[in-house]
């Protein structure tokens, strides 16, 4: 489904990626883990295109998107969560899934589908999004992309710096997104426990490279425990 | 009574005038943090296409009517070009972008005398916006020039038109999420550059709409943009940059504080005199009248 192959990226002169291989099969849930400026989040923006890879390349059902801007990457079925729960704070909750529903023939199906996941949505449709807590903010973010109908999702960290209560609530709706079917998920998460629960496959970055990687599931996760530790 | 009215009017119809001029760059400037020095080169090139409208057609009137949105279409396609061939390459770089705009406004500028000649050439108005409408007879009247009062009508309607534009259609939402986050809205599936394209397309074009305005009040000619263009800035910084609504009053208010000012003192002390006061204004509140409130920076 996503192939990211032997990827370098960075900012500017400093690599941060060194010849990352990550890939996602179809139907499938990848999770990325590792410790602040490993270079998770670099990954993630190299996929969806706001990064330019130096070298290597990035592949969507086997067509090389590395060129690609992110709108048309979008187009082609990708969607992305970055971290830190982003809206467009000056329009209203309606207004930041209205605008990406604009000139799809599904728009209003696909609204109505995002909402049923966060049901509490429906009574903040008229409140900036600037003025939503962060846990909303984030339940508008992770819908706002599910609008596009994407058949790979990208995650950054969904549930960082988010009150408890609504983290159980993501969590549970990004499982059962995964178990769904028709879309791919490509987790980076630092909650290892919810990422090996979801997961068919992990990778442990660190300091911009694989250092382990393996078939996910819970029996995984000591040893990802154990690789994190060191 | 009748001059305070009289004054007021002449105030608003000031406040008018400067309120188109600004409405694009309320757009280029205020939404999208492009310093564009050529924006008053536009408002000059929407003045020329309704003088050379003018020479086409014969009746004045009908002449006026299609060169609003012929001047539209001209200032529009003018500001597409540079936002295509430069602005887009020097996003993030204001004072590159304000030096090469600059230098842009000078080559219109010289492209004007090239054409048109150095001196200033006039148009003739309709015959039905160049006498006055009685508000009050009597010994004392009061009278309102009907060329302010389509004036005055025109930047109501362009306003409602921007606004409208902004808040209800597709368009309008994108270009607010742009402005908002960039790297979201591109990421969110919406093509960017089409947006900063489009939306310079239509501030531009106001900016033509603005030509023909003021082509019932003055001269036409190379170095007329450049005279309004200060005054523009002004009317977007004090109302807020981003604030349409800030826009709107502050044009209103500069216009009637001028008005006042002129009808106590004189055209250069009331100028100077509104100067300070927007530089006491900014000293006292440097985000200008409105700020949008949010509970995150994101």
């Amino acid at each position: 489904m996503l192939e990211i192959d032997d990827v370098r990226v960075g900012y500017h002169r400093s690599t941060v990626l060194h010849g990352v291989r990550v890939e996602v099969p179809r139907d499938a849930v990848a999770a990325v883990l590792g410790h602040n400026g490993a270079g998770k989040s670099t990954l993630l923006r190299a996929a969806v295109g706001l990064l330019t890879p130096q070298s290597g390349h990035v592949r969507l059902d086997g067509e090389d998107i590395t060129r690609r801007k992110p709108h048309e990457r979008v187009a082609r079925g990708m969607a992305y969560v970055p971290q830190g729960q982003q809206a467009f704070p000056h329009l209203t909750t309606a207004e930041n899934l209205q605008l990406v529903a604009d000139g799809r023939r599904r728009g209003k199906e696909a609204i109505a589908e995002a909402l049923d996941l966060f049901p509490a949505l429906r009574t903040l449709s008229n409140r900036r999004a600037g003025l939503l807590s962060g846990g909303q903010r984030q339940q508008l973010a992770i819908a706002r992309a599910l609008v596009t109908s994407p058949r790979i999702l990208l995650l950054d960290e969904p549930t960082e710096g988010i009150q408890p209560s609504v983290v159980a609530e993501i969590e549970e709706t990004i499982l059962a997104l995964a178990a769904r079917g028709g879309l791919s998920v490509l987790l980076v998460e630092q909650h290892v426990g919810f990422a090996m629960r979801a997961a068919q496959r992990y990778y442990v970055l660190e300091a911009g490279r694989v250092t382990s990687s393996g078939e996910g599931g819970q029996e995984a996760e000591r040893s990802v425990r154990e690789a994190l530790s060191v | 009574m009748t001059v305070i009215l009289g004054q007021m009017f002449t105030g608003v119809s000031i406040g008018a005038v400067l309120l188109l001029i600004a409405l694009g760059l309320s757009l280029t400037f205020g939404q999208m943090n492009v310093i564009n020095m050529a924006h008053g080169e536009f408002i000059m090139a929407g003045a020329y296409t309704t003088y050379v409208l003018q020479k086409s057609i014969a009746g004045a009137g009908l002449s006026l009517i299609v060169a609003l949105p012929v001047a539209f279409l001209v200032s529009g396609a003018l500001g597409a070009l540079l936002e295509w061939l430069l602005i887009r390459r020097l996003y993030l770089r204001p004072l590159d972008t304000l030096l090469v705009t600059w230098g842009v406004s000078l080559m219109l500028q010289q492209l004007a005398r090239d054409i048109f000649g150095a001196p200033n050439v006039q148009t003739r108005a309709p015959d039905v916006l160049t006498g006055n409408i009685t508000v009050i007879g009597g010994d004392d009247p009061l009278t309102f020039a009907s060329s302010r009062l389509f004036i005055l009508g025109l930047a109501v309607a362009a306003v409602v038109a921007l606004s409208l534009t902004l808040r209800l259609t597709p368009l309008g939402r994108r270009i607010r999420a742009v402005v908002q986050n960039r790297d979201l809205a591109e990421v969110s599936g919406i093509s960017t550059g089409r947006v900063d394209l489009t939306a310079f397309f239509i501030g531009s074009g106001l900016a033509g709409i603005a030509g023909v305005a003021l082509t019932l009040v003055g001269p036409i000619g190379p170095t007329m943009g450049t005279n309004v263009i200060i005054d523009a800035f002004l009317v977007i910084v004090v109302g807020g940059i981003g604030q349409l609504k800030g826009s709107v009053i502050v044009a209103f208010v500069l216009g009637v504080l001028q008005s006042v000012l002129e009808y106590s003192t004189t055209v250069s002390v009331a100028k100077v005199l509104v100067l300070v006061a927007i530089v006491a204004f900014l000293q006292w509140r440097p985000q200008g009248l409105y700020t949008v409130r949010t509970r995150s920076l994101v």
